[in-house]
């Protein structure tokens, strides 16, 4: 029955339903002919047994131990032939010598001179088998050097330099999005220039966000401020394009002008597309047109089967691939309930054709050389321009780019934070904060967040900033057991107030959890199978909570928030 | 006149030089690059006038009414057997004139029994093999002349004309002895192994081109993986603990890179495995149970440089096609220092090599299109054997003289098909 159990396993390398040719003329063979042979197939099947009680092969272990040591390297050695016939069929044409880890080709039908032996081999891992850093730096530069060579054969010929111009102004969100748009402009493989317009006047802020990125940039500013309602930040946004168009017109800059507006997103195929316009080229553009309020929207959708596609503005094409019209986006359906104000909680609508669909030659903006005549001189403008088809007198011209236009290379989007919400210059905390403690659920309020009636307000930050959440989380998923702990405890949405002097935060209930399990780590570690890990989540919090023990006390009595005593005797 | 002369040797020199530049230049740019092998510049010869191939007219039941039986035959990597009978029987080295061969194809199927899995089983393919020639022997003279060895047979099994999947089994086996004088054509090459004959002709394993075809991408995405493996690492249903299959080498590649992010490797097969291909700069061909695997076309059709793992493997056309300079050979026990060995290969060599890989006649080489095409796998084959004509005079025997032992083997071989 065990060889049958054998033969099964072994030869079910196929499949599940086997034809019984095989396996019996093997049973022909195995004729037993020596009491050596006997004495093996009798332990092995004493192994069998114990490996079925046990769980496990037990005659593996036996060999294990009876044979010389292995290495650190290797999971399991070189097998002696009689560990292969016992894992083979039992054939006797195996030599049967079961002493040593000589590695002697399990058949003697082999040639004697190949180094390639049939049998079990070990797994062979290397001492430290993780990525190395050098490696991995040295295997990106051959990527890039085969991208390159990729650009070289397939790529844009002749590449031109791409003139980006930008309009910004300084709030909250202009990090996020200047650093999105410029982290693209870093990848572009084509030679780039940054026009940067910027309202209300250079700022520091700007120009250090712009430094950091390598770019050849120009950084002008516009004396008016930025206005407060969408309709007249649009406007001055087209003015801020066309000074940013002057600029281009008296440097005499030569290459592709775009326009990528700080909030968009741009993928890297755009940069190689626009490469092919001629004079004057229009992109498809997606619209992610930015609803705050989810619910109204989802009641709508609820008479529609499925989600609407996602409106796409850009040049239409008929059959013959020439430009027949153009794909604008539908406000009807949001009339009334756009935002009027930039920090307005109802959806932002689009213009009808946005400034970053276009790209156009540089030679167009040019005082003098040869253009086509049907471009309108920036100087002769009489105000402001909706989109840059103002500039062109027959809207026939315009070259459809991305496959006539099915291919959407660019999305829009435009969101913006709270006329009220306040941050860091340049979003830099210094000095940096004395107390981090990692809290587990931030509520975001949407009214400003409660300050305890006898604290004093501080100048800086008021909104919840979380620090370090991202690490205990991670720790946290990695040991459910001792969450069910905290579970328990730490189901309540007391705020406590970081004591730091310069700065204010908010935070969520389990801070105190987290104190509480800086005290009972150390009775809990040995349960841990990860000590070192525990080291690191709980360094900061302890070494904080230890230092400035007596504040937290005190802050936490003042809220109602349990004593570290009450805290402790729950470990 | 003295002038005239020196004017004349002038422009002579500076012709010499613009002549020298030009192909300079071109040859960086050279999307593509030459291939010649040991054997010279062989992979775009046409076989045909080099060489004739009378194709034994064998009852259907070696070839038809097997495949009838099961049209999966035509689809799985061995179908090589059964496209080269039919682009044989079309032709143009295809004579009805026996005199007049320089080779014999007898056409049987034995890769065409398939369990319901689809996986093909060797246990009749002996006697079928064995039929089949006691059929030639009796009905045509040829076989008895030389006794098989200007007769060509496709194996395309795992273990080639051993005829069995394991490898112990097929190394005890050996190759069917009534095939010893036979030349072999088969997917299976390893050095010094038993089951690969001296003179035998390696072949791709078959792989679908119009399939392939259909899922080519552009050539301008950039290719942003650095190496890409899809596969089993432990085949669990047959070699659980590990170290038998691969002989440990995918393993040891699984173990040493899981968590590197440079190794794109899984178990996992996904709808864009051939796109994914087309992204990545090193694909990985280790061995599985036998040493060869339809990656090695996969990579050579989607331009992604082939690494390959299997100590002392035979690859296709070995002599038409110089592997080394196409493709990366890791020695298995050089696996947990893939990553260096990888990164550690000069740009410039790199470049090289998809230049290589580039050039259309290597794809061409490694396929098996319906209808054939010129410079494909059938013609490759085609010209190996010419190279092997013509035949030594040795390989013609006395009348009378028996050489081959009509009764060795196992005894199960010797029972009727």
């Amino acid at each position: 029955m065990k060889l049958l159990a054998l033969q099964q396993s072994y030869l079910n390398r196929r499949s599940n339903s086997f034809r019984s040719s095989g396996p019996l003329d093997s049973y022909s063979d195995s004729a037993i002919k020596s009491p050596a042979a006997i004495f093996w197939i009798v332990l092995h099947g004493l192994s069998c047994l114990i490996s079925l009680v046990l769980g496990f092969r037990f005659s593996r272990l036996v060999f294990l131990l009876l044979s010389t040591s292995s290495t650190n390297f290797y999971t399991s050695p070189f097998h002696s032939s009689s560990e292969l016939s016992k894992t083979l069929d039992l054939h006797s044409v195996l030599p049967t010598n079961p002493v040593g880890n000589i590695p002697v080709p399990a058949l003697n039908n082999t040639a004697t001179n190949s180094r390639v032996v049939v049998g079990r081999h070990g797994i062979r891992i290397r001492p430290w088998p993780h990525p190395n850093p050098v490696e991995v730096m040295k295997a990106h530069n051959i990527i890039e050097r085969v991208q390159m060579e990729q650009r070289s054969q397939f790529g844009v010929k002749d590449p031109r330099k791409i003139i980006v111009v930008t309009p910004t102004y300084v709030r909250t969100f202009q990090a996020l999005h200047l650093t999105g748009v410029m982290h693209s402009l870093m990848l572009v493989p084509y030679d780039l220039v940054w026009i940067v317009v910027e309202a209300a006047g250079i700022s520091n802020e700007t120009a250090s966000l712009i430094a950091k990125s390598g770019l050849k940039t120009i950084h002008v500013g516009f004396n008016q401020r930025m206005p407060n309602s969408w309709e007249e930040r649009h406007k001055l946004e087209s003015e801020m394009r066309l000074r940013a168009l002057r600029i281009v017109r008296e440097k005499k800059l030569d290459g592709i002008v775009m326009f990528a507006d700080d909030s968009n997103m741009h993928s890297m195929e755009l940069f190689d597309e626009i490469q092919n316009v001629k004079w004057f080229g229009a992109v498809s553009v997606g619209i992610l047109a930015n609803s705050a309020d989810t619910n109204e929207m989802a009641d709508q959708k609820k008479g529609e089967e499925e989600n609407p596609p996602m409106p796409v503005q850009g040049p239409a094409c008929n059959v013959s691939n020439m430009l027949a019209g153009w794909h604008t986006f539908n406000t009807s359906p949001f009339a009334g309930k756009s935002a009027v104000y930039i920090d307005d909680r109802a959806i932002v609508l689009p213009r009808m054709l946005e400034w970053s669909g276009f790209v156009l030659n540089s030679r167009l903006l040019w005082k003098d050389g040869d253009k086509p005549d049907w471009i309108k001189d920036i100087d002769t403008l009489d105000g402001n321009i909706e989109n840059p088809l103002g500039l062109i007198k027959d809207p026939s011209v315009v070259e459809p780019l991305g496959s006539c236009g099915r291919q959407v290379l660019l999305w829009w989007l435009r969101v913006e934070a709270r006329a009220d919400s306040k941050f860091p210059p340049r979003w830099i905390i210094d000095p940096p904060l004395e107390i981090t403690v990692p809290s587990k659920r931030t509520l975001w309020p949407d009214t400003p967040p409660e300050l305890p009636a006898n604290e004093k307000p501080v100048i800086g930050i008021q909104e919840p900033t979380v620090k370090h959440t991202r690490r205990t989380r991670t720790s946290r998923s990695k040991r459910p057991s001792k969450r069910k702990h905290d579970e328990a405890r730490a189901d309540r949405h007391t705020e406590i107030v970081s004591v730091n002097a310069r700065n204010e935060m908010s935070f969520d209930g389990t801070a105190a959890s987290t104190i509480g399990k800086s005290d009972c780590s150390a009775g809990l570690r040995e349960g841990e199978n990860s000590p070192a890990e525990s080291k690191i989540q709980y360094t900061g919090s302890r070494g904080g909570a230890e230092k400035n023990s007596s504040e937290w006390e005190r802050s936490l009595d003042r809220i109602g928030f349990p004593s570290k005593d009450k805290l402790s005797k729950r470990c | 006149m003295g002038i005239w002369r020196w004017v004349f040797i002038g422009i002579l020199f500076l012709a010499d030089f613009i002549v020298k530049i030009e192909p300079f230049k071109l040859g960086r740019s050279q999307p593509t690059e030459r291939i010649s092998g040991s054997a010279g510049d062989v992979l775009e010869d046409d076989p045909v006038g080099r060489l004739k191939v009378f194709v034994y007219e064998l009852p259907s039941k070696y070839n038809k009414k097997i495949l009838q039986k099961d049209p999966r035959c035509l689809n799985h990597m061995f179908a090589a057997e059964i496209y080269m009978h039919r682009f044989l029987l079309s032709s143009p080295v295809r004579t009805l004139n026996p005199e007049e061969a320089d080779w014999f194809y007898t056409p049987v199927y034995t890769t065409c029994d398939l369990t319901p899995n689809g996986l093909p089983l060797p246990f009749k393919s002996p006697r079928m093999m064995r039929s089949a020639i006691q059929l030639i022997s009796s009905n045509w003279p040829y076989w008895n002349r030389t006794e098989g060895a200007d007769h060509f047979f496709l194996v395309p099994h795992d273990f080639g004309a051993c005829f069995h999947y394991q490898e112990e089994k097929a190394i005890e086996r050996g190759i069917l002895p009534l095939l010893q004088r036979a030349t072999l054509v088969q997917t299976f090459g390893q050095r010094n192994h038993v089951c690969l004959k001296e003179g035998s002709i390696t072949i791709p394993p078959y792989a679908p081109p119009q399939k392939m075809q259909t899922h080519l991408i552009p050539e301008k995405t950039p290719r942003s993986i650095f190496v890409y493996f899809r596969g089993l690492f432990y085949d669990v249903g047959n070699d659980p603990e590990g170290g038998y299959y691969a002989r440990g080498a995918r393993a040891a590649v699984w173990e040493n890179f899981k968590d590197n992010p440079l190794f794109d490797i899984s178990t996992e097969h996904p709808t864009t495995y051939y796109e994914d291909m087309q992204r990545a700069v090193f694909c990985l061909c280790p061995l599985g149970w036998a040493p060869w695997s339809p990656r090695l076309v996969e990579a050579v059709i989607f331009g992604c440089i082939p690494v390959i793992i299997a100590d002392d493997i035979v690859l296709p056309f070995a002599d038409a096609i110089p592997w080394e300079e196409i493709g990366v050979y890791v020695d298995e026990k050089d696996v947990p220092n893939l990553d260096t060995i990888l990164t550690s290969i000069p740009p410039e060599v790199i470049l090289r090599k998809q230049r290589l890989l580039a050039n259309p006649s290597m794809k061409q080489a490694m396929l098996f299109p319906q209808p054939a095409q010129p410079g494909d796998a059938f013609h490759q084959v085609l010209n190996g054997l010419a190279r092997k004509l013509p035949h030594d005079k040795s390989v013609y025997l006395k009348p009378g003289e028996r050489v081959l032992n009509w009764t060795a083997g196992p005894v199960g071989d010797l029972k009727p098909w």
